[in-house]
């Protein structure tokens, strides 16, 4: 299955055969929008007992090439609401600026009530949605991370065509593929988010992270952490990867040079 | 003007860590919610306004600056200068003694503000840009402050130390001259005391009248606002209150000692 953000949203060649493009009709105004440019790749997130953790690596690509490795793709709203993005850098950029307007406007009342992650979520959900019905869309996937209505770790994902899918724990891009089974083992699906700690959580992220550095030609060694937790969010968005090893790399046949 | 003359007195104090603002609010009911209907407003994050006179024109006035605030945000991605919104609204309010069509703001704005003092990030910015050359980064640029400004219904505008407005600005202009704000040497928290201060003594001409003290303030990044216009808390608030009703009461009993003097001396403009 082709995971990359061009094919996002696209039918999938191998069931319905390959996509009639003429209908795009790559003529119009806007026809650059309906493909990503400079593009980022997974963001990875898990609820733990009191909060929740995200990472995402700090690489923006065009196309194969790594254009940028300092971009910081873990946004923070407000005081207790992360927003990872992947996908499309410039459409991250519009979406943090709307954020930030809100934010702004927030403010203006003084009766002490603010945005959670949850309304956050929410409202992104219906801005991907109006977009992508507009035949627009922002090329996005999102994971939003903080708290919900009942102070509760909340995590939920919104993409570019306004679905939404919440879970313990959510990756987006090729994370979807590769950190969702090893966080899916470590953390069963009937385990409760009580039972995770802050420490144990955190460290299944950066060993995630790693996995992609290692199968993702789109990632880089390089992340964003946040860490939310009641408190606040600790960002950290100097993380490198620790203790690799690529000794499995001699094993991997059916790529680059080797002949077999 | 004759509205601005009768509205409920508005000061603000530029303080060297920070800027002030209070405003006398009459209660004209009893049944009306106490802190309900405030008279101050934030506009951005980093600035305040507060107005006296016709207050639905008050209310008109922050809107624009809202908008004024939002559109500098659009066009160069980060907060707009207090001096930049003072110079764009006192533009809007010139505007309204041109055209018979309209008439003239009832109010006297005063716009108090902290511009940041660190180098901001472009907002969206995802990077950290080039260290050096064509848009690359000066080191050690001072800049922002603690900003004040009042704005009449002609759309003149000054910066200030010490702005007052209202009915009761001469006896607050009075008060306000003795502080020597020019030497920047009054702290935010010292300046918090003499607003309240400042509101009761301007207040006393119509004691028979109620009147709620709303207060706000704007420090600098590393003070306890941290660059952000907020209301002053409650905590501090009632402090400065109890501190200013003191201060009256001592005065009071110093005048009664006193012969009597004229009322002339207080006279208005």
């Amino acid at each position: 299955m082709n995971h990359l953000p061009q094919a996002w949203g696209r039918p999938r060649d191998d069931v319905y055969g390959t996509y009639d493009r003429s209908y795009l009709q790559t003529s119009t105004p806007n026809s650059h929008t309906q493909s990503p440019a400079v593009t980022g790749t997974s963001v990875l997130a898990i609820k733990f007992n009191g909060g929740v953790a995200m990472a995402a690596d700090k690489l923006a690509s065009y196309g194969s090439l790594a254009r940028f490795t300092d971009v910081k793709r873990i946004r923070v709203f407000d005081k207790t609401t992360v927003v990872g993005f992947g996908g499309d850098i410039s459409d991250m950029q519009y979406i943090d600026r709307l954020l930030d307007s809100i934010d702004v406007e927030e403010n203006y009342s003084s009766n002490g009530n603010t945005l959670n992650a949850k309304n956050v979520h929410t409202y992104l959900a219906k801005v991907l949605y109006k977009r992508r019905s507009k035949f627009d869309p922002l090329w996005n996937q999102i994971l939003v991370a903080g708290f919900d209505d009942d102070s509760k770790p909340f995590l939920s994902s919104a993409d570019l065509l306004g679905t939404t899918f919440s879970a313990p724990h959510l990756a987006t891009g090729f994370g979807a593929h590769l950190a969702i089974p090893i966080l899916r083992r470590l953390f069963p699906e009937e385990m409760p988010v009580e039972n995770i700690g802050k420490e144990e959580a955190v460290a299944a992220l950066r060993e995630c992270m790693k996995v992609l550095f290692y199968r993702d030609a789109r990632s880089l060694d390089q992340y964003s952490l946040a860490v939310v937790t009641s408190d606040g969010v600790e960002l950290k968005e100097d993380e490198k990867l620790e203790a690799q090893s690529w000794n499995f790399a001699e094993n991997i046949r059916g790529y680059g040079t080797q002949v077999n | 003007m004759k509205a601005v003359e009768n509205g409920g007195t508005a000061i603000g104090i530029r303080c060297k860590d920070g800027v002030v603002l209070a405003v006398e609010k009459i209660t004209t009911s009893k049944l009306l919610k106490p802190g309900a209907n405030k008279r101050t407003a934030t506009v951005d994050r980093n600035i305040g306004i507060v107005s006296a006179g016709l207050v639905p024109d008050g209310r008109h006035f922050i809107s624009r600056a809202r908008d004024e605030a939002s559109s500098w945000r659009n066009i160069y991605k980060g907060p707009i200068p207090t001096s930049a919104l003072a110079n764009r609204l006192g533009g809007y309010v010139q505007a309204y003694t041109l055209y018979s069509s309209v008439r003239p703001f009832g109010v006297t704005a005063i716009i108090g503000g902290w511009d940041p003092e660190s180098e901001l990030l472009v907002d969206g910015q995802v990077g950290t840009g080039p260290k050096s050359g064509s848009g690359g980064k000066v080191e050690g640029v001072k800049a922002g402050g603690p900003a004040l400004y009042m704005i009449e219904p002609s759309g003149l505008y000054w910066g200030y130390h010490g702005a007052a407005t209202g009915k009761g600005r001469q006896a607050a202009k009075a008060e306000l001259e003795k502080l020597d704000l020019s030497a920047g040497n009054l702290s935010l928290y010292d300046g918090v005391k003499e607003a309240a201060r400042i509101i009761f003594i301007a207040h006393e001409d119509s004691k028979d009248k109620d009147f709620e003290l709303e207060m706000t303030w704007v420090s600098s990044l590393d003070g306890p606002t941290k660059g952000r216009h907020e209301e002053v808390p409650t905590g501090l608030l009632e402090d400065a209150k109890k501190a200013a009703m003191r201060s009256r009461e001592r005065e009071v009993e110093d005048d009664e000692d006193r012969p009597k003097s004229h009322d002339g001396e207080r006279m208005e403009e």
